[in-house]
């Protein structure tokens, strides 16, 4: 029962995306690529979220997926010469957004195996630096017009693409880590002794974690590379990846709706300071440093979950709710 | 819940007070609108304050002369922090949202080409000052530059070393994460080895580094007769004071990324037998740059470098072609811009060619007793 | 045959400043198991300290030279000692029983502010470092230059190793810090404060990456606020593969990643340089994981 509703959701989101897509040019383009901005980095903070707030693995290296999905997929679109609009570009996106998500998830591979040995900070410094390698080998291959980038992209992604994306990723995300199965993942990430002793195949949910993980990185990649036009590595450097732990520290570990709304919270904080011009960074320093200090455990803690909106907002309309959590 | 609720609500009013603010001032008045995207923060933020600068000069000065066709000029800059995709937002910002009529930046060309579809898609005409990458005005019938391109320089560079210095094995030193040194580096090469010289030995940097040692000890093991440093002052200072302290007297020659105050101040005695080629120069005689540097000198209290002499140069083409289109439609100023003939700037008198680049002529700068002087023009 | 000897020479020399800075790091981590990521900030303001105190300071000793440049060090030294030391009351105290990862965000806070404060308040262009010590030419051969500036560096940075050492291990504040980074409640059993040991810390970490500027800055004299974010990246590489809390794995793990730099730029490709420190890093720990030196806590069941 619990499972067919979410499919119902899913549904109705990727309808809603569709409907919102067709009046897509009625927002000002200005406030649309803030929306499309904090979508893909709902994707990023989301598969993140997997990684290091349910599997508990500290990774500093999603910038280096995002760059793997982003270039892959690009690549493909462009020898393919696919052009917005025409009915045979919508399959073949797919197809190179996928395929920018399966490198990437190769990566992962690379980069969870690793995890099995090494815990925390040199977990940490490790991810970062597979992350760094990805971007120094990319920015050394001529073909992907190294340090200058690469240009030309097709403007393929649209609000429908980056919002389905969206609800994919939080259906999945959340029915992995709701179902027995995915119990596992919160296991590894209290106490990998317990859970191994309880027969949890630890080192299985922490490659699990950083392969889906990254393959939803590469996706974000290939929508951002599809949106922006242009992409050059020295957008995907360490900062990128700090960025979005940043996102899922504030939204709460664990907590796929506060890691939601952080990132949206997060994507819009610098637009909106800059009216404040040349302070607009430093203040956005402070704003952080003063969120971690008076909300250690996150912004939304561990307390906000979609239910319990869910139930607050249908207390209000006195029509009960039944079957949740 | 309860306590979750200030929370939210505050950090919900902040964000709405934010573009509240942001909101603010929008474009009622009879001003035209143009709009700044520059690297205010970050890694390039010295140049980007420095064509700023220089912009802002032209703003005031063409306002104070009354305006461009009555109309005062408003300028609304929007800083990139030196990131490519925070270029994009802030163009975007600039033409959906304030409605600017035309956008002059960037000084990075990965910046510019980040922004420059935008601009195009728009109908929006895009004055980049300082970006010399061939592909910025590639982008489209609406792009324009007012520097010269990375194969022009790199020509002149290489017949510079080979006729001027009479020199025939050199190295050379890029930085590999700048598509600009990138860019620099291979035209000289092609010019070069085409007049028959000879490149012995080519090594990199990054951006950002401090010690060249490595590089530099392996360059000389080469035993070439000059160093090519196609980068920015900040690291070729450093570049030719490690290059000096390894015992190599030979000439250091660099592009008009060289092109600051700075660069002496920092490399001080030890950039004596460099060479370097740029827009102009301050020792220029002609009235037009005495005018500018000393009006400058005054308002910053600094001698203007290079890159500031781009974003005021840039400003005034721009104005130039606004009061010659007659109107601030997308179209008519393009056209202007594409018109531009002989215009007398600082950086020399410039003309827009076929490919929207800027023909101009070059200066050649010789560091001579730990002081730039004016070695020779070229011209285009 | 010379040119391996003069690229051994310019590792050595990057690699002793890159040992001071991992040793903030390592001494923090040591203490609080805590990665402070804006320790190459505070070594960026320790070199702007000593950018605008060396002009007032010189003429007093009397122009430049030693004594001034010991004095602007000392100076340097202090204002960044308690800089690091407000930090730690500022940001990091209240967090000091929160999960790791959240001190860990606010110290990418700080040091997002101290660059971006840095940009606003110094400008973001370079400042041309005084040269405080006057550099002359040891050894001026054909083969072999070696100037008095790398001797400079690499001899202070060994007599601050040997007086931290001491420090660490001759007197009691170094014991009391040993023994909170053994076990932080037992040592608070014993009576010791534990908020002045851990402020100390910051204090003694920061101080040295003070020194680590002024060194550095007579180096390479350009100065910029954001010069402290690849110094800082590497010197906790550096940490990390010494083992990070090991004061010696902090020394070892700054000269191998000084000399690898070196090395690769001189011999393979500068382009691949930071790709290999990272790679040889990843190899290391994946046979060591606690880095080279670093002890391997076994968990408890």
């Amino acid at each position: 029962m619990k499972r067919h509703r979410s499919k119902i959701y899913l549904l109705l989101a990727l309808v809603a995306a569709a409907i919102v897509a067709k009046y897509q040019t009625a927002i000002s383009p200005y406030y649309f690529q803030i929306i499309i901005y904090i979508g893909i980095n709902i994707i990023l903070a989301s598969s993140l979220n997997l990684i290091n707030g349910f599997a508990g693995q500290f990774s500093l290296g999603h910038a280096g997926f995002m760059a793997l999905g982003a270039y892959t997929s690009a690549v493909i679109t462009s020898s393919l010469h696919l052009s917005p609009g025409t009915a045979v570009s919508y399959p073949l996106f797919a197809g190179a957004l996928i395929c920018g998500g399966l490198v990437a998830s190769v990566f992962g591979l690379l980069v969870g195996i690793p995890s099995l040995r090494l815990k925390g900070d040199y977990l940490a410094i490790t991810t970062l630096g597979l992350g760094e390698i990805i971007r120094v080998i990319i920015q050394s291959l001529g073909f992907l017009g190294a340090a200058r980038g690469f240009t030309g992209i097709a403007k393929l992604a649209d609000f429908f693409w980056v919002y389905a994306v969206v609800a994919i990723v939080i259906f999945t995300i959340a029915n992995l880590v709701k179902s027995t199965y995915g119990k596992g993942f919160l296991a590894v990430r209290d106490d990998e002794i317990a859970a191994e002793a309880v027969g949890v195949d630890a080192t299985r949910y922490k490659i699990v974690a950083f392969i889906t993980g990254a393959f939803f990185a590469g996706i974000a990649g290939g929508l951002y590379a599809h949106f922006v036009t242009y992409i050059n590595p020295s957008q995907f450097g360490f900062l990128r990846s700090f960025e979005i732990v940043v996102m899922v520290v504030v939204g709460g570990m664990g907590n796929i709706a506060g890691v939601i709304l952080a990132a949206a919270v997060l994507t819009i904080l610098p637009e909106a300071l800059r009216a404040v011009a040349q302070y607009r960074m430093v203040i956005y320093a402070f704003l952080l440093i003063v969120i971690m200090i008076s909300r250690p455990q996150g912004l939304f803690g561990q307390r906000l979950d979609w239910s319990r909106v869910w139930r607050w907002v249908t207390r209000r309309s006195s029509s009960p709710a039944k079957g949740e959590s | 819940m309860r306590r979750l609720m200030p929370w939210l609500i505050s950090v919900v009013a902040l964000v709405a007070i934010g573009f509240w603010a942001g909101c603010g001032g929008g474009s009622t008045s009879n001003d035209i609108l143009i709009g700044e995207y520059s690297a205010m923060t970050g890694t390039t933020a010295t140049f980007g304050q420095s064509t700023h600068r220089g912009l802002m000069m032209a703003v005031d000065e063409i306002n104070a002369a009354g305006g461009v066709l009555g109309r005062n000029i408003r300028l609304l800059t929007e800083d990139t922090q030196s990131k490519p995709e925070e270029a994009a937002t802030a163009v975007t910002k600039l033409i959906s949202r304030d409605g600017v009529k035309a956008v002059i930046g960037e000084v990075s060309s990965s910046r510019s080409l980040a922004a420059a579809p935008i601009c195009q898609a728009n109908g929006i005409p895009m004055v980049s000052n300082a970006s010399t990458n061939p592909e910025v005005t590639k982008k489209g019938d609406y792009i324009f530059r007012v520097c010269y391109i990375d194969p022009f320089q790199g020509e002149v560079m290489a017949r510079f070393v080979y006729n001027t210095l009479g020199l025939r094995k050199v190295a050379i030193l890029k930085d590999i994460k700048n598509d600009y040194s990138i860019g620099l580096a291979q035209y000289f090469e092609e010019t070069f080895l085409k007049l028959g010289g000879q490149v012995v030995a080519t090594q990199a940097y990054s951006e950002g580094d401090i010690d060249f040692k490595a590089q530099l000890t392996a360059l000389k093991g080469a035993e070439p007769e000059a160093v090519i440093v196609p980068g920015y002052y900040t690291e070729a200072a450093l570049i030719v004071k490690q290059a000096r302290e390894l015992n190599m007297t030979i000439p250091i020659v660099g592009g008009d990324g060289w092109d600051s105050a700075k660069l002496v101040e920092i490399g001080g005695e030890s950039m004596n037998n460099t060479y370097f080629s740029t827009a102009y120069t301050a020792d220029d005689p002609d009235s037009v740059v005495q005018n500018f540097v000393s009006k400058y000198t005054t308002r910053y209290s600094e001698k203007p470098d290079a890159f500031a002499a781009l974003g005021y140069d840039a400003g005034l083409i721009l104005f130039d072609a606004i009061k010659r289109a007659g109107g601030v439609e997308g179209a008519k100023i393009r056209d202007a811009l594409a018109a531009t003939r002989d215009f007398r700037g600082v950086t020399g008198t410039i003309t827009i060619d076929r490919d929207r680049n800027a023909r101009k002529p070059i200066v050649i700068i010789a560091v001579v007793d730990g002081r730039m002087t004016y070695k020779e023009t070229i011209q285009p | 045959m010379s040119e391996l000897l003069q690229q051994i020479i310019n590792g050595i020399s990057m690699g002793s400043i890159y040992a001071l800075i991992a040793l903030g790091y390592t001494m923090v981590y040591g203490i609080l198991r805590f990665i402070n990521f804006a320790h190459g900030d505070v070594f960026m303001v320790g070199a702007f300290v000593g950018y605008f105190v060396a002009p007032i300071v010189a003429p007093v000793v009397g122009g430049s030279g030693l004594a001034a440049a010991v004095l602007v060090m000392m100076i340097s030294m202090l204002a960044c000692a308690l800089l690091g030391v407000t930090i730690e009351k500022l940001a990091y105290r209240p967090l000091r029983s929160r999960p790791k990862l959240t001190a860990l965000i606010t110290a990418i806070g700080v040091s997002l502010f101290l660059e971006y404060g840095g940009q606003l308040v110094f400008g973001p262009d370079p400042k041309p470092f005084p040269a405080l010590i006057p550099s002359t030419m040891i050894v001026n051969s054909k083969f072999l230059v070696l100037s008095s500036n790398s001797l400079v560096v690499i001899g202070t940075a060994l007599l601050l190793m040997v007086l931290l050492r001491h420090i660490i291990f001759r007197t009691r504040m170094g014991t009391a810090m040993r023994a909170v980074s053994y076990d932080h409640r037992a040592a608070s059993l014993m009576g010791i404060n534990i908020d002045s040991v851990i402020s100390f810390t910051f204090a003694l970490g920061s101080g040295l990456a003070a020194a680590a500027a002024i060194l550095y800055a007579s180096v390479y004299p350009s100065i910029n606020p954001l010069m402290g974010l690849f110094p800082g990246l590497k010197a906790f590489v550096a940490a990390v593969l010494g083992g990070i809390g090991n004061l010696y794995g902090a020394v070892i793990g700054g000269m191998i990643i000084g000399l690898l730099e070196t090395l690769v730029t001189g011999y393979i490709s500068p382009i691949y340089r930071d790709a290999i420190s990272f790679a040889v890093l990843i190899l290391i720990l994946l046979f060591r994981p606690a880095g080279i030196l670093g002890r391997h806590e076994t968990e408890k069941v």
